[in-house]
């Protein structure tokens, strides 16, 4: 188990950034993320304005800070003009101390269009990014419903190698009608495409989406939950012999390579989110507050105009909620959670009988140094063990 | 209020079977004789519990008082009781009877007489009744007049040549219902010089009021400050109120003889009033009692257990509560291995307990276990000791068991034709003993004697399942009869559950153990390992089933920091843990103890 905590220069007072770009060219059947399709321009300035607007406004409440790690993620971020993403850059650059060794990803989508603004978007102080692949097969990435080939798909992710000194892509795999076979061949394919960092996400059916009316209507054969756990023990298996082990349930990268700002949530640490439908959790006053903004872009922009930010919730979080957010969190990581710091937050400790009841069957396992994390046989079901520690 | 010669009472009984349309004419004699006005109206508006509103049924009698101005010129008062058509509620019903000198026999014109049509109009016909027939729902296409009446005559053995034609929802001819009332039905007698003599009828406990009694008058008269005796309990109590219901609560100076109405006064407790119990005058008291009627006695019982142990207290509360209004379900405390403390309780039927239940989990907002539903069993030991058991966890060692005898009942069950061969065949398959087999045109009515063990489960709902819910059933208790009875067991992950152990027939114990085991595979979700189901006899597996362990539950993506969705996920998944019991590692749903106890066999 590489200690990432020692070899990771995320450190307990880490601070990340997170800006949402709400817009994607087409919507995506299997995604419930905030993202929306126009059919007119989107007035990039005004919503320039507004991100300025609410950094702002956020800086002035919580103070001072060192950003660590800053993300754009969407929708399609690499909508965004490289200009656009200079300013909100230099926006967060003029109200916090930013690290020299700031991490600062995109998310892209590979199209060829998205790609030629890669050069861009490093001059403008992107330093990673984060290319959504899916599937590298072209039947597959349509009936995903994306909007790229998987040719495409390829030469942006060379454009990225050539643009960037870290790279990531995602692949979506328990696709409908996949067999362990056909994703045997698609990993090492995609292995041999990447560098430091995979996210290899199973499908799921999200409700509301045109795939859970599919789903519903027995149109869409995912497969079941033995296949999908075939599938998951592969991908665990083949992506460790390849030197990317995972570090998160569906994060896989070399050691020292994962996503910095995504484990600033995992690890429960502070971040603020801007732009539409942003999540933040940040510690005022000493209470961490839990924040959202309000999702439809244009409504965003005129609360933010309005009033300075575009919050709909912003509440202080209670023991239980922070205990019970800090589990659910910190056990999807390899590295599991200090269970010290899970008593100071909740106030009590696990309960000993429920760890040595978990620890008996295999699903987890303590430290000496006083970490609780599950095991590889107890990540394929995290969700009832979490239940079950939560309960 | 002007007192009305006893010549211009009638008190009348609204009985039928379950859904005929009683509560509904109740309604529209309310609305006519401006009891309440229209927009005061709700649809039977005397089922005024929630659960009945909700379910559509009556549970509770109710009594209404109509003031009626006749086509002869005359005012007359009208004792209207509304009551429930369930079995489970015929208790109900007799006393009502017992109270009135009439009753109006409610018949679905679209669905014939059906089982509790005859229970009901038998009843009432015991109780001396004066029955008038009434052709309800004739606004309905399938209305068919002329069956109904016929059948009415060749099944019950009624005059229904002059049966009123109604549509209790549209008001269609209800008038000629208040006439029917008044020139078919007899007034009652009494007479108003002797000592009071009344029959307590009914009595609950009310925020407001305290412990109201329903009585009628059969003799001299009821005044408030007047100091009355029950006859039976020998106690005395001062009378603050007497009244009526119109059902508005309305105060009176006095009640007479045959009229039906209430007093409130010095009671304490609903548990101080016996239902059938004679009030007198305590300074003139009657020289003879009214014969009473049998208190209610349960026949299923089952034990409650609170999901959440620290809700006990609250349990015990509300069951009091409860009881404070229904006298017909009893309870003690009871403990169990499994389940912690709880109740053992005592219910009419199957509906009974459903609606006691339901009432506890929401009026008190608990979560409950429902044990599986037992009858009583009377059991000779070696030693020459006779018991009575209703707890399988009670069961003697079989070696000290000489003999063993369960309650029978005699059901009638009304069936159209088509469906007779898969009724029988039902009653066959629960050990029924075929006594009588008649048909009133196409309706099928059998009798059969069936152990009540075989009924308590679920034998309605398959009733009403293999006749497309054409069937109907009535049932009453015989005997008590030797059976061949092995108590059987459910082990979940090793661990016997005693709340789902039983007593069956040692020829049904194969089948119903397997059916339940599958049930139970179905219903306990997949845990982190894989959960072995058995049934047993004493140490003998007779079924088992598998629930295997969780291969993959995880959510895959967690993205962008939305952190919170993931977290009121949880809350949702821990709030149903605690509607789960916990049996050792094993997380049982609620729903899978009742389900268990259902299935088919
Ligand atoms: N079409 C039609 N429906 C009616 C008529 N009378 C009652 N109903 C309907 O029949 C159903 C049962 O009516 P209730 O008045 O609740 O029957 P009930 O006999 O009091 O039922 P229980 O108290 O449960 O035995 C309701 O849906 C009524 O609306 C009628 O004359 N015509
Ligand atoms: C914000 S989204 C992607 C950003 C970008 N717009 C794209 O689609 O390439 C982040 C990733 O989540 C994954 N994802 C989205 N919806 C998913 C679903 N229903 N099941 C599994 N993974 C999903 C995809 O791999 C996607 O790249
Ligand atoms: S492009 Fe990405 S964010 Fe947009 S709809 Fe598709 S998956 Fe969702
Ligand atoms: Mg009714």
């Amino acid at each position: 188990m590489p200690d990432i905590l020692q070899n990771n220069s995320v450190e307990k007072n880490d601070f990340g950034v997170y800006v949402h770009w709400p817009f994607c060219l087409s919507k995506c059947p299997y995604c419930d993320f905030n993202s929306h399709v126009r059919h007119q321009a989107i007035d990039e300035t005004r919503f320039v304005k507004a991100f300025e607007t609410e950094l702002a406004t956020t800086a002035a409440r919580i103070g001072a800070r060192t950003v660590s790690t800053i993300f754009f993620g969407g929708g399609t971020p690499s909508l965004m003009q490289p200009a656009t993403v200079g300013t909100i850059l230099d926006a967060i650059g003029k109200h916090w101390n930013v690290s020299p060794t700031v991490e600062v990803t995109l998310e892209a989508n590979p199209t060829s269009v998205e790609a030629t603004r890669f050069k861009g978007y490093r001059a403008a102080g992107v330093n990673r990014v984060s290319l959504g692949v899916q599937a590298l097969n072209d039947a597959q990435l349509k009936s995903l419903g994306r909007m790229h080939t998987a040719q495409e798909a390829l030469d942006a992710i060379a454009i990225a190698r050539s643009a960037f000194d870290r790279y990531s892509f995602d692949l979506i795999y328990a696709r409908p009608g996949q067999t362990e076979a056909e994703w045997r061949e698609e990993l090492a394919r995609a292995i041999s495409e990447a560098a430091e960092h995979l996210s290899l996400y199973q499908l799921t059916i999200e409700d509301g989406t045109p795939f859970a009316a599919l789903h519903a209507a027995g149109k869409l054969a995912i497969p079941d939950p033995e296949l999908a756990r075939i599938l998951y023990d592969v991908t665990q298996e083949v992506t460790a012999a390849h030197g990317l082990p995972s570090y998160e349930i569906s994060n896989h990268a070399r050691i020292g390579a994962e996503s910095r700002h995504n484990l600033i949530y995992w690890r429960y640490h502070e971040y603020a989110g801007v732009g539409p439908g942003a999540h933040g959790r940040l510690l005022i006053d000493g209470t961490r507050h839990a924040t959202s903004t309000e999702r439809r872009p244009e409504s965003w922009l005129m609360r933010v105009e309005a009033g300075g930010d575009g919050l709909v919730e912003d509440e202080s979080l209670t023991r239980e909620e922070m205990s019970d957010e800090f589990l659910l969190m910190g056990l999807r990581l390899a590295e599991g959670i200090d269970t010290a710091r899970y008593a100071a937050l909740s106030g009590r400790s696990l309960e000993g009988a429920r760890i040595a009841a978990l620890a008996g069957v295999g699903f987890v396992e303590e430290t000496a140094d006083g970490r609780l994390r599950v095991t590889r046989t107890g990540f394929p079901i995290l969700d009832a063990v979490v239940a079950d520690l939560a309960a | 209020m002007t007192t009305v010669p006893i010549d211009n009472i009638r008190n009348f009984s609204i009985v039928a079977h379950i859904d005929h349309g009683k509560s509904t004419l109740a309604d529209r004699l309310i609305q006519i004789t401006g009891g309440l006005q229209d927009r005061e109206m709700v649809e039977q508006v005397l089922d005024s519990m929630d659960i009945e509103r909700e379910r559509g049924i009556t549970i509770k009698a109710q009594t209404v008082r109509l003031n009626y101005h006749a086509n002869d010129g005359k005012d007359y008062i009208l004792n209207l009781m509304d009551t429930p058509g369930h079995v489970d509620f015929a208790y109900e019903v007799s006393r009502s009877l017992a109270a009135c000198e009439g009753s109006l026999l409610v018949v679905d014109a679209s669905q014939g007489v059906e089982a509790q049509t005859l229970a009901n109009v038998y009843a009432a016909l015991d109780s001396n009744h004066e029955v008038v027939p009434i052709l309800n729902k004739v606004d309905l296409p399938a209305a068919e007049v002329a069956k109904v009446k016929q059948q009415i005559e060749d099944v019950i053995g009624l005059d229904a040549s002059n049966a009123v034609e109604i549509s209790a929802k549209t008001g269609l001819n209800v008038p000629a219902v208040l006439e029917a009332i008044v020139t078919r039905l007899p007034p009652p007698k009494g007479d108003r010089d002797a000592p009071l003599k009344a029959l307590l009828v009914d009595s609950w406990y009310d925020v407001y009021l305290g412990v109201v009694v329903l009585v009628r008058i059969i003799d001299g008269v009821m005044k408030k400050n007047m100091r009355i005796r029950m006859m039976r309990t020998n106690a005395t109590y001062d009378v603050d109120r007497v009244g009526f219901f119109t059902p508005k609560l309305t105060q009176a100076e006095e009640l007479g003889p045959g009229e039906i109405g209430f007093l409130t006064g010095s009671i304490k407790e609903v548990a101080d009033t016996r239902v059938g119990d004679t009030l007198t005058d305590d300074r003139k008291p009657t020289a003879e009692a009214l014969p009473g009627f049998r208190p209610a006695i349960p026949v299923v019982f089952c034990g409650l257990f609170p999901v959440d142990a620290n809700d006990f207290e609250t349990l015990r509360a509300a069951m009091g509560k409860l009881r404070l209004n229904d006298a017909s379900f009893s309870f003690e405390m009871e403990t169990s291995a499994a389940l912690g403390f709880g109740f053992r309780a005592g219910f009419l039927g199957l509906l009974h307990l459903e609606i006691i239940q339901e009432r506890l989990e929401r009026e008190f907002n608990l979560n409950l276990i429902a044990t599986a539903p037992s009858v009583i069993y009377k059991m000779k030991l070696t030693n020459g000791k006779e018991i009575e058991i209703h707890n399988p966890v009670d069961m003697p060692d079989p070696v000290q068991i000489e003999e063993i005898q369960e309650p029978w009942i005699e059901a009638t069950i009304m069936t159209p034709d088509e469906y007779l061969g898969s009724v029988l065949k039902l009653c066959q398959d629960r050990r029924g003993v075929q006594k009588e087999l008649t048909y009133v045109g196409a309706r099928a009515m059998v009798k059969y004697e069936l152990p009540l063990n075989e009924v308590v489960f679920d034998f309605y709902d398959r009733l009403k399942s293999v006749s497309k819910g054409y069937a109907s059933f009535d049932y009453h208790l015989t005997d008590f009869r030797v059976a061949d009875l092995v108590k059987m067991q459910i082990l979940v992950n090793a661990d016997p559950v005693d709340a789902l152990s039983m007593l069956v027939h040692r020829t049904r114990a194969e089948a119903r153990g397997r059916a339940m085991v599958e049930k139970l595979k179905e219903l306990i979700p997949p845990h982190m390992f894989q959960v072995p189901i058995q049934a047993a006899i004493g140490g003998k597996v007779i079924a088992r089933e598998t629930v295997r362990a969780l291969r993959k539950d995880v959510t895959a993506k967690c993205y962008g920091g939305d952190i919170s969705r993931k977290r009121k996920l949880l809350d949702k998944q821990k709030e149903g843990k605690k509607k789960m019991r916990q049996y050792g590692k094993v997380e049982i749903p609620q729903e899978a103890f009742i389900a268990a106890l259902k299935v088919d066999v």
